[in-house]
């Protein structure tokens, strides 16, 4: 199945959860639909969504919870 | 015991100004760091650096045992926690004076004290400070909440104790409104800061809010005057002045009168601030809270009176007695600061961490830029937006504000987006101009002037910001 990269378009630290003591957004395996949040972005004190572009499933985070991440990495791996 | 080298747990602008007032005093200086800062100017300036950790916060400025160990291995004698992170936390100033090291600050208990917002009210009321109409301390059951509401009139603010910065604050405008956000906010204030405790405050409607700079060394206490702080944006302050252009002279002498004996109610040590809501119409002012710390606005209190405030800090914590007297602080003019944030004031502030191209900084009679920035800096993404305070003063508060035109326009920072065009177009504003400001009027003027903010993109720029 081809793959599709989600990139970061903004640096901070990245974070997989709506907050700390909520489950993550999506977890390998998931269903994603184009639209869907798949993590959040804090750069300087404000939170951004990254969503999905692509409907999919979920392969793999290649950011984890809390990195610090770079305008253009990949946070995640979705198959099509 | 004297203060031979001073250990800076904080980062950005505030540790420059610092490293400046500790060296100025002959005291050798040690930054500590996360990873992100490693090309900062406040490590470049200091005259050692410590690295405590990752970018984020938690896992390096706020990790008490880091900043501690990093104090022994240096052989700090003294830290200075700027404003933000640990600067309001008295366990770790009580972690710190544990470790044998000065806490540039009041005692954890004074911090405790002032930090909970119904005690501070409360020691407020018993030293006389007029407070905002309310409950008395925290609210007992529902029943008692509901007859206070309605003794003090519709709308109600609902405040968490533990809240603070803006945060666990809801607005009730009726009773039946009240019910329902009362249980509600209990039970966020316990998930969101482990403490339910509630107290009230009537809203009052417009307002200017205006906050009382005050030192003291435990024995004796003074007030640096006032400043004005009502432009606000989501609560933060973006543009400051002092002294307070619309007190009159008997109302200035009560609000500094009040905020001196708030200090000596609580034997205050070292510089803090006493905010307030000033309403206008009446003249009437009511205590909001305490800071127990240095303010980001401090420069303008330091333009119009000569004094380092800094500096007066820490010569506070190393032990010495209060080097001034009421009678030597008088009033010299007026003095404006505005924050330079890296945001893009048109296209709604969003956060801009760019890399500084080239620096112009502005200069000449009257003009102070307290800033963090270096040609080529890469501004982290990890902390807030601050850049630096562009701060002038001139003999009236019009010659003031032409200074502030002529030095924001001598300000190049290419390569980022900043607040700068914010305070071009404000500067040119009429009612601004009269003084005729309350905290919430910045944000509807963002919205009907927003047009004078955006610049028409050219195709370079476009290309850069995609």
């Amino acid at each position: 199945m081809p793959t599709s990269e989600i990139r970061t378009p903004l640096p901070g630290t990245f974070y997989r959860k709506p907050a700390p003591d909520q489950p993550a957004y999506k977890e390998p395996g998931d269903q994603v639909a184009k639209g869907d949040v798949i993590g959040l972005v804090e750069v300087m004190k404000s939170f951004h969504e990254i969503r999905s572009d692509v409907d999919g499933v979920v392969k793999a985070f290649l950011a984890e919870n809390e990195d610090p991440i770079s305008p253009g990495q990949v946070l995640v791996e979705v198959e099509t | 015991m004297p203060i031979n080298k001073l250990l800076i747990a904080n980062r950005g602008e505030i540790a420059v100004r610092i490293i400046r007032a500790a060296r100025d005093l002959g005291i050798r200086t040690v930054q500590v760091y996360s990873s992100a800062d490693a090309q900062s100017l406040a490590v470049e300036l200091a005259d050692e650096a410590v690295e405590i950790g990752p970018p984020q916060a938690a896992k390096s400025y706020l990790k008490v045992d880091a900043i501690l160990e990093a104090a022994r291995q240096s052989g700090a004698d003294a830290i200075h926690p700027g404003y933000g992170f640990l600067a309001e936390n008295a366990e770790f100033a009580d972690a710190v004076e544990a470790a044998g090291v000065a806490f540039v600050g009041p005692s954890g208990d004074t911090i405790r004290a002032m930090g909970d917002k119904a005690t501070a009210r409360r020691a407020a009321k018993n030293a006389g400070v007029p407070t905002v109409p309310g409950s008395d301390g925290l609210l007992e059951d529902l029943s008692e909440a509901r007859a206070i509401a309605e003794a003090i009139g519709f709308p109600v603010m609902i405040k968490a104790t533990a809240g603070g910065g803006g945060r666990g604050i809801r607005v009730a405008e009726t009773a039946v409104e009240f019910e329902q956000l009362a249980s509600q906010a209990a039970a966020e204030a316990k998930a969101a800061f482990g403490d339910g405790g509630l107290y009230l405050e009537k809203v009052i409607e417009r307002a200017r809010h205006i906050e009382v700079q005050i030192l003291g060394d435990g024995q004796r206490f003074v007030h640096c005057f006032e400043r004005e702080c009502s432009l606000q944006r989501r609560r933060q302050k973006v543009w400051e002045e002092a002294p307070a252009a619309v007190l009159a002279p008997d109302t200035r002498e009560q609000l500094c009168a009040s905020a001196v004996a708030l200090a000596k109610s609580v034997d205050y040590r070292g510089a803090g601030t006493i905010e307030y809501l000033y309403d206008d119409v009446t003249g009437a002012f009511y205590f909001i809270e305490m800071n127990t710390r240095i303010q980001v606005e401090h420069p303008v209190t330091e333009q119009i009176t000569g004094i380092d405030l800094v500096a007066e800090m820490i010569r506070i914590a190393a032990g010495e007695p209060l080097s001034l007297r009421q009678s030597d602080i008088s009033i010299s003019g007026h003095a404006i600061e505005v924050r330079i944030n890296a945001e893009d004031p048109a296209n709604g502030f969003m956060p801009f961490p760019g890399v500084v191209a080239d620096l112009r900084v502005p200069g000449g009679p009257g003009v102070r830029f307290d800033h963090m920035l270096y040609s080529g800096y890469q501004i982290p993404p990890f902390y807030d937006s601050l850049l630096g305070k562009l701060i002038v003063s001139g003999e009236t508060r019009e010659h003031a504000i032409a200074r502030l035109k002529r030095a924001a326009s001598e300000l190049q920072t290419d390569g980022l987006k900043t607040t700068t065009p914010l305070f071009l177009a404000l500067a040119e504003d009429e009612e601004l101009l009269r003084g005729q400001v309350h905290t919430r009027w910045l944000e509807p003027w963002l919205e009907t002037n927003a047009e004078k903010l955006s610049k028409p993109l050219t195709l370079a720029e476009g290309d850069a910001a995609s």
